[in-house]
């Protein structure tokens, strides 16, 4: 079965690409992997690699010639194979637009590979090594290596007709105005389509409203993408300055939404470790033996913990705003409170800037309210990061639920006498189970993990939370 | 023998256009062609007979002119001249695609043609000798259709009592009586010329109103026009009793359950085209024809044999010459291997240059209820437009059918002077999905007949100005 090598969209805009030089002949063997030639695309020279096992057949793309994306430059197959065919075919275009969006696949899935695989071997050298778990193992599944990507399978074309044949290009690189018709954008409005989301097929790219109709029964609505700007808008109390707005990088618009695809409207995964508590319960021991007033639970030193990890991890504080991300300034920690109608999330404002003390005073009063089922919106609405803690319930374990469009919850389990190994030496120490659900829109596995180092650190060294 | 790139069988509108772009787009054209460049359209359709209904408009200005503090004196009129005027206008147009040919170093073979496998055609000078030519990359069926006569009723043409329009466009004098069989666009259009010259006419058709394309609206205001103007309008007309004499056709005519004997010099059947599909030699070249004998293509305009494409009238319907002219600018671009837009079927003009004009695009208001759409229709009378006053054209309307919901134009029907230049203003917002607002937002010149098109929309926005 013979591959046919075409100009590939070795970057996310481009739209042609001119072959510099084969690096192969005509009749040599390639595998693939093998770099074929260097292409000149708008942004640099690049290789291209071949996609099959076989002998190089025929080269048809001159060296010096620009072509655009999809074009076939070459033919691999068996060495003894007849190729006339597709060597014949490739003057009518009929055949292009598929291969074009096949071609633009593996430039995706490539976008995507690196991500979190790069970030887990940062971690690994920075700090302590993740639980095996934690960081990779729960990232991206596909592409254990960047290289190998491309190499793997093209996935087929998608049935719901997205970027239909009509648009060869690719989707609006970044920063770049997405292009749509009046009535593209009117229907997009009433129907909750995110126009980020829809690949156009009108001239050049435009997006009309076959494209939005399409995109709206493939379920790209706001709502599938994350709920983000929907249930944003009550919440929006902080101020402006409170906040920073990142814009999404083409590699994190493309994380977005592979994993929307993949697993639902918040692609989340979990990261779990288990933590000493010792430190914590004998601070707790001491202020409880100076008087009732100073009483404090493992909870209120948890929120301070997280609270004063994500002052210094904004990237966790952060919400997803659907076509962008928001990382917060000022920390606002949610802790959610069992109450008999079911569950309510009360916010510790600016939780970092506040005592232990104080937070335990707010905690307990909020708790009251919300049992008594007294608190107003304003008070339980507009955080930034969620805490949920099953302990008292006897609960070691278990995962909690992002509470959009937050990015991230911590749920803590209970904390128990356990036998470790301290020095080698098995010792019976207290110890509390926590894991983290993360939007892997927003936290990738690394960072993640990052944000658990530090909430740890704070944890067991609890005399950290009060200077 | 000779060698091209593309050969196109028939130099009307769809293949001499397509032939234009293919040669743009560097490749090597050859067009066959029998008779004069230009096809029906530049000899025996749009164009001459828009030079005869031209004649019609000055003298029903004529009539008029004392209105307007002109005198003329006495008139007369002369269908004689006024036909030869309109030889003239075809040929200069048809010398016109000569020049465009030679400028575009297009070949022309005179000659009948007749496919021989997938890449060559033969051709049949009229010395009977034959040639035959290769097509590297297609050859392109062409060959439009015909008049075709209505024999199931009696009314086999015959060059003298009972014509086709080819014949009409040639006679030397307009007749004393004239009955016009087919109330579409040529019917209508001729039954405004001989009217014009003083035929009494008496238009027929068997549909329940004349245009039977056209929205109901507009074919009543038309049918009123042509009654005030003495043309004898039958519809909903079953023909019986057909005698063909020398000098004479008599008929009878069964409409609304009245019959009435008709005795005229002339008859034109304005009704039924035939494709030009016999002698190409479709069958042995494993090209297949449709139950109504036009040659089967799919979007890309490929038919059922590999390297043979048809455009134009022989490809099905609209038999129009722009709708053939677009199918060999698409296919041209195909074959060159670009992306092209494809042929919008759903956004053609519909045009009949009698007067008043009616032209349209997009759906009826009938069509829109038996697709059980929401919709809301705007109008704007003529007699309520300035410009229209000032040239005393105040008959028509603009009308406009547009989504309920979103403003989408669903259709768009004009009646009145200069309909057909004013409907393409639509046909731009159409092609672009711009909605009613987005005609509104245009700023319109005023005083011009277009600003009807803007009131129109504003009225199905409920927001109309002047009326």
């Amino acid at each position: 079965m013979a591959t046919k090598v075409v100009m590939e969209a070795l970057s996310p805009t481009m739209e042609e690409g001119r072959l510099v030089k084969w690096l192969k002949n005509e009749g040599d063997p390639v595998k693939a992997g093998d770099i074929l030639a260097e292409v000149e695309t708008d942004k640099a020279v690049m290789e291209l690699v071949a996609r099959g096992d076989g002998v190089l057949k025929k080269r048809i793309g001159k060296e010096g010639d620009a072509s655009p994306v999809g074009t076939l430059l070459a033919v691999i197959g068996a060495a003894d194979e007849n190729i006339d065919s597709i060597v014949s075919g490739a003057a009518p275009a009929a055949a292009k637009p598929a291969e074009a969006q096949a071609a633009a696949k593996p430039a995706e899935a490539q976008a995507a590979a690196p991500a979190a695989p790069q970030e887990a071997t940062q971690s690994q050298g920075e700090a302590a090594a993740p639980t095996p778990e934690s960081p990779a193992a729960v990232a991206t599944p596909p592409a254990p290596r960047p290289a190998a990507a491309p190499q793997a399978p093209l996935p087929p074309a998608r049935s719901s007709g997205f970027g239909s044949v009509a648009a060869p290009s690719a989707a609006p690189s970044d920063g770049r105005r997405t292009r749509s018709s009046p009535l593209a954008r009117r229907i997009a409005t009433e129907r909750g389509v995110e126009l980020s989301q829809v690949q156009g097929s009108g001239p050049g790219g435009r997006i009309i409203k076959k494209d939005i109709e399409t995109a709206a029964a493939a379920g790209v609505s706001r709502g599938a993408a994350g709920k983000a700007p929907k249930a944003a808008e009550p919440r929006l109390i902080t101020r402006e300055g409170d906040y920073q707005d990142i814009p999404l990088t083409l590699i994190r618009k493309t994380i977005a939404r592979r994993l929307s695809e993949s697993i639902g409207p918040v692609p989340t995964f979990y990261l779990t470790a288990e933590w000493d508590a010792e430190r914590a319960s004998e601070m707790r021991a001491q202020l409880k033996e100076l008087g009732d007033e100073y009483k404090i639970s493992f909870n209120d030193i948890l929120i301070k913990a997280v609270a004063n990890a994500l002052a210094d991890h904004p990237e966790v504080n952060a919400w997803w705003m659907g076509d962008h991300i928001r990382h917060f300034n000022r920390v606002h920690v949610a802790m959610a409170v069992a109450i008999p109608e079911g569950l309510i999330t009360p916010v510790i404002f600016d939780a970092d800037r506040k005592s232990i003390g104080q937070i335990s005073a707010e905690a307990k009063q909020l708790a009251g309210l919300a049992r008594a089922r007294k608190l107003t919106p304003e008070q339980y609405t507009g955080s930034t990061f969620s805490v949920s803690n099953l302990g008292m319930f006897g609960i070691e374990h278990f995962t909690a639920i992002i509470n959009p469009p937050e990015a991230g919850i911590l749920a803590i389990g209970g904390v128990e006498p356990k036998a470790v190994v301290i020095d080698g030496q098995v010792v019976v120490r207290q110890r509390m189970r926590v894991t983290m659900s993360c939007d892997h829109r927003v936290i990738d596995g690394a960072t993640g993990a990052k944000f658990l180092l530090a909430v740890k650190r704070y944890f067991e060294n609890p005399l950290l939370l009060v200077i | 023998m000779a060698s091209f790139d593309v050969i196109f069988i028939g130099g009307g509108p769809a293949g001499y256009v397509g032939a234009i772009r293919a040669a743009q787009l560097g490749m090597t054209v050859a067009v066959i062609e029998r008779e004069a460049l230009g096809g029906t359209c530049v000899l025996w359709g749009c164009i001459p007979a828009k030079a005869l209904l031209e004649s019609a408009s000055i003298a029903q200005k004529v009539k008029k002119a004392a209105e307007f503090g002109v005198n003329v004196g006495e008139t007369s009129y002369d269908y004689g001249v006024a036909m030869k005027r309109s030889r003239a206008v075809s040929t200069q147009n048809s010398k016109g695609v000569e020049f465009l040919f030679k400028k575009h170093k297009i070949t022309t073979i005179k000659g009948t043609a007749k496919l021989a496998g997938k890449n060559a055609v033969t051709v049949k000078g009229a010395d009977g000798k034959e040639e035959k030519h290769d097509a590297k990359k297609a050859v392109v069926i062409a060959t439009g259709s015909r008049v075709k006569g209505l024999p199931q009723a009696g009314l086999e043409l015959n060059k003298t009592t009972v014509l086709s329009s080819d014949e009409v466009l040639v006679l030397e004098k307009a007749p004393k009586t004239m009955a016009i069989v087919g109330a579409g666009a040529v019917g209508c259009e001729f039954a405004d010329v001989f009217n014009a010259f003083g035929t009494q006419v008496t238009l027929i058709d068997v549909a329940p109103n004349i245009l039977p394309l056209e929205d109901t609206d507009c074919s009543i205001e038309l049918t009123k026009a042509f009654k005030k103007r003495k043309i004898d309008v039958v519809v909903g007309a079953k023909i019986s009793n057909v005698k063909i004499g020398k000098t004479s056709v008599t008929m009878t005519l069964d409409a609304g359950g009245k019959k009435t004997d008709l005795e005229v010099e002339q008859v034109l059947v304005a009704a039924g085209r035939a494709p030009n599909v016999e002698d190409l030699g479709l069958k042995e070249n494993g090209v297949q024809v449709n139950e109504r004998g036009f040659i089967k293509i799919n979007e890309k305009m490929e038919t059922t044999a590999k390297g043979i494409y048809a455009i134009g009238d022989v490809a099905g319907p609209p038999m129009l010459a722009h709708k053939g002219s677009r199918e060999g600018v698409v296919l041209a671009e195909l074959l060159a291997g670009q992306h092209a837009h494809p042929v919008n079927y759903g956004n053609i003009p519909n045009a009949t240059y009698c007067h008043p004009e009616v032209a349209s695009i997009g759906l009826t208001e009938a069509q829109c209820k038996e697709k059980k759409l929401d919709y809301k229709v705007g109008r704007f009378p003529f007699s309520a437009n300035g410009r229209a006053r000032t040239s005393g054209e105040t008959e028509g309307f603009v009308k406009i059918i547009r989504d309920a919901k979103y403003g989408e134009i669903l259709g768009a029907h004009i009646i009145g002077s200069h309909a057909t230049e004013l409907l393409h203003e639509i046909a731009v917002a159409r092609e672009n999905e711009f909605t009613v607002e987005e005609i509104d937002l245009a700023i319109h010149a005023h005083p011009t007949l277009s600003e009807a098109v803007a009131e129109a929309c504003l009225d199905s926005l409920g927001r109309v100005i002047h009326a």
